[in-house]
């Protein structure tokens, strides 16, 4: 039996090319682990790529302290069951000075407890290569992400240091200090993840399915009451919601929507005939888009 | 079984500023639902917006309708006008859409002549090509370049859309300008399809739908077209390469070879040649997660054992014995430059090529192209965004074919060891070329390696190599049909390769061999490792020589 091959198989064969590259050229690799389905994904992509053997990296999870408590076990249950090494980094001091996703700006607390941290622990173990989850077809400005991603000794992204890539040939070099962020999920949409997931029995955080949870009403998106330190505005009152989550953060920040959806099969066909971008639940994105606006029109009048 | 395994096809879209790229590529993806309703409100909104101000400076005439659902497409994917206005570096985007059964990948290129980079980035990996033609303007140089660039990077199909047919009246005269002007041109280049179709990317015509403004036109409409081409499978028709990627080395007992079959198909129990040693192995087991295959084929990603310790590693190529690659040291190859910097011929460069990584340096520069009217002039160096040929020479040999025979396998990529930057793309064209040819002479190198079925060479042996040995490959290419004769010292190798034939000569000394070389530089000379096995030896060599049909 010789069918063709799917574009599900030619972006799993791609994925395993990109993370052996990585493997065989960098020195010191690590995986980022945001618990979510594409770092699922990933994940049991790298396990294809070297099995027999045991992964070569270990991962690393930058713990913001505010994800969903479901997240959290699932990790640890997930880690435990096949043994991976799972590093955690938190920016402790910034989470004891006080800063949360209440009273700072989404930018101050992204680069407090997320950016920051990911650089901190890059430097700490040597890390010169970070794989990440992120795909292109998120947004926009990520359309022209390369597969392998330089920043120099800063950490720093600068669009003319971005190498061309052609071919399947990745320039992995870097110097002392310099590293690569590799995305192995490029070229893959929303939509061949779920219909991935579905196909290898991907396991996923239940949050991902539609069940009743507290949710609470606040301009229009819908956020969970997860633990007691969600700030409540007055007059509002958590009530039961059959929600789901399309993409999984900080609970305070992550949007969940209405949905009837406890399956993979469920989900997907909901996908497709509610047709909302997978970002839209996002209030930190929202943010961003926002203050690009402002800036541009800034520099517009 | 999900029901959503779909084919995969990489498409490059290509035009000059204007010419309504944006437009074609959110209209694809409009009308095949890549688009989310948050994403369509967004531009509703900024359609308005825009309209309003076009208003509001009395521009009536670019507003059109003055719909509230009015969608300017342009603004799905837009972002390079932008950023070109902010001085940011333009570059290739890449866009998803699913049809009925593919999966479109959009290599977003904007093909302004300076962007020769990008489109060749963009280009690589397409299975298909899509060039825009305004209409009004008809076919202009920028339009010949493209189609230029698309063969040269070996895309197989080309459709030519000709756009804003609406603002030409929809007149089939203009159409058919344009198609008689092109289609010539574009079938001299080497595709293996060349489809026109008149469009209107903002109207949508014969863009998913057939126009009835288009009556005239049988030829259905662009997305048809890019479901009804052949799935791309003709490299797993193609002979057997398998670069090694990484060795997995769990425990003691179990040695994998990972890597992707970047073309042909290997079972378990063939017969195996591990280049560069040239041993010999056999194919124990193909393993992956899900468990072990009888067969994998291009492109899979997987792990083989092989019945022999052998030594191989990380660059080494697995091949089937009787289809060997070629295997060069000097070699004339066409380039794009990316660099900032010049090509310098001084200088020392590092080309990346399948899974291994060689220093190199480039001889000469035997000439650029002339993107203006596509003609090759001489030149001493490339610039940025510059296509030219080059003859360059590597520490260690690239086990490699010809482009237009391998895309994988016939390409590399070349990183300035200064910057760890990519300076250029290269395309392999063939060996050194000139051994085989004679002053004064008007048959030419290609005559004389037809005649004899076999191209010229100078085969340098390792010094010390014994005489007897030399003499019994001298018989054994004899014996395969190769013209091979013993030359004692340069000169007269060279003569013999100038004759067409295949020159061997094993140096008695290093010092000899610094000789040789010195005589031979600027011809073809293959320097081969110790023909321990002279049987296998004038298998390989033969291989490397023979012309194929
Ligand atoms: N009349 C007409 N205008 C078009 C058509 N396609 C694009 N345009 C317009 O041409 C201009 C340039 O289009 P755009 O897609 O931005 O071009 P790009 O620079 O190639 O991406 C815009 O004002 C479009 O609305 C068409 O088929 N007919």
């Amino acid at each position: 039996m010789t069918s063709p091959p799917s574009h599900l198989d030619l972006l799993e064969a791609e994925s395993i090319h990109i993370l052996r590259e990585t493997v065989a050229e960098l020195a010191n690799p690590v995986m980022l682990y945001s618990i979510g389905k594409d770092s699922q994904v990933l994940l049991h992509l790298a396990r294809k790529a070297f099995h027999p053997a045991p992964l070569p990296f270990p991962l690393l999870h930058v713990d913001t302290g505010w994800k969903f408590r479901e997240m959290y076990s699932f990790r640890d249950q997930f880690v435990a069951q096949h043994r991976l090494r799972l590093l955690i980094h938190r920016n402790e001091a910034a989470l004891a000075s006080g800063i949360n996703p209440f009273d700072h700006t989404s930018q101050k607390y992204t680069h407090a407890v997320k950016t920051q941290p990911l650089l901190e622990a890059l430097k700490l173990h040597g890390f010169d290569a970070a794989f990440g989850g992120a795909r292109r077809d998120e947004e926009k400005s990520r359309a022209k992400e390369r597969v392998f991603s330089f920043r120099d000794s800063q950490g720093q992204w600068d669009p003319r240091r971005q190498r061309p890539e052609l071919w399947s040939l990745f320039n992995g070099r870097v110097d002392a200090g310099e590293s690569m962020r590799v995305f192995p999920l490029s070229n893959w949409t929303e939509l061949d993840v779920w219909h991935y997931v579905l196909r290898e029995r991907i396991p996923v955080v239940p949050l991902y399915f539609a069940a009743p949870r507290p949710v609470i009403e606040r301009s229009g998106t819908l956020l969970m009451v997860d633990d007691e330190r969600m700030r409540l505005r007055p007059g509002e009152q958590p009530s039961l919601r059959r929600v789901r989550f399309r993409t999984l953060g900080c609970y305070p920040l992550s949007g969940a929507i209405d949905s009837s959806a406890t399956t993979v099969e469920a989900v997907i066909a909901e996908m497709q005939e509610a047709r909302q971008s997978e970002r839209q639940g996002r209030l930190i994105d929202h943010d961003e888009e926002g203050s690009m606006e402002l800036k541009k029109r800034e520099g517009y009048f | 079984m999900s029901g959503y395994e779909k084919e995969l096809l990489r498409l490059a879209v290509v035009g000059s500023v204007d010419d309504g790229k944006s437009t074609l590529i959110g209209r694809l993806l409009f009308e095949c639902g890549g688009l989310f309703e948050d994403q369509v409100a967004s531009v509703k909104k900024a359609t308005a917006k825009r309209a309003a101000e076009h208003l509001g400076r009395g521009l009536q005439e670019l507003v059109g309708t003055a719909d509230p659902e009015a969608l300017d497409f342009s603004l799905f994917t837009d972002g390079l006008r932008a950023e070109r206005e902010q001085g940011i570096t333009i570059d290739v985007a890449y866009r998803y859409f699913s049809s009925g059964k593919r999966k479109i990948i959009v290599a977003d290129t904007p093909g302004h002549l300076q962007y020769t980079r990008n489109m060749a980035t963009g280009a690589s990996t397409a299975d298909a090509a899509v060039i825009l033609v305004d209409a009004r303007l008809g076919v202009l140089p920028q339009t010949r370049r493209h189609a230029y660039l698309s063969a040269l990077l070996g895309i197989p199909y080309l459709a030519v859309a000709v756009n804003k047919m609406d603002l030409v009246g929809f007149d089939p005269e203009v159409f058919a300008r344009i198609g008689s002007e092109l289609g010539d041109f574009c079938r001299s280049l080497g595709f293996e399809q060349v489809r026109l179709f008149p469009v209107s990317a903002s109207g949508g015509d014969n863009v998913t739908r057939a126009s009835a403004r288009t009556p005239w036109h049988q030829d259905g409409t662009l997305l048809g077209w890019l479901e009804s081409l052949p799935h791309q499978r003709r490299l797993d028709q193609a002979p057997l390469r398998f670069p090694v990627q990484y060795v997995l080395r769990p425990h003691l007992d179990y040695r994998g070879f990972a890597g992707q079959v970047v073309s042909g198909r290997v079972s378990v129990g063939d017969e195996l040649l591990a280049l560069p040693s040239g041993r010999r192995t056999r194919v124990t087991a193909i393993d992956t997660f899900e468990g072990q295959l009888a067969q994998a084929s291009s492109p899979q990603s997987v792990a083989l054992r092989l019945s022999d310790e052998i030594d191989v590693g990380r660059g080494d190529l697995l091949v089937h014995p009787d289809q060997a690659p070629l295997s060069l040291r000097r070699l004339e190859a066409r380039l794009v430059w990316f660099g900032e910097r010049p090509l310098n011929t001084g200088h020392r460069y590092l080309i990346k090529h399948s899974t291994q990584t060689v220093s190199a340096r480039f001889e000469q520069v035997l000439g650029r192209l002339e993107l203006e009217d596509l003609s090759e002039v001489p030149a001493d160096s490339l610039a940025l965004n510059d296509i030219g040929r080059v003859r360059l020479s590597t520490a260690r040999p690239l086990l490699c074919d010809r482009y237009r025979d391998n895309r994988h396998t016939g390409a590399f990529i070349v990183i300035d060891p200064a910057s760890n930057d990519t300076v250029a793309a290269g395309m392999i064209l063939e060996a050194v070329q000139e051994v085989g040819g004679q002053e004064g002479s008007l048959v030419t190198a290609e005559q004389r390696a037809q005649r004899l079925g076999h191209q010229a060479a100078v085969v340098l042996l390792p010094t010390g190599t014994a005489p007897s040995v030399v003499q019994r490959l001298e018989q054994g290419l004899i014996e395969r049909g190769l013209l091979a004769a013993i030359a004692r010292d340069p000169e007269t190798a060279s003569a013999l390769a100038g004759a067409g034939l295949i020159a061997l000569v094993a140096p008695g000394s290093p010092a000899m061999l610094r000789g040789f070389q010195d005589v031979l530089r600027g011809s073809a000379s293959l320097e081969l490792r110790p023909p321990n096995d002279p049987e296998r030896w004038v298998g390989e060599l033969s291989a490397a020589l023979e012309l194929r049909s």
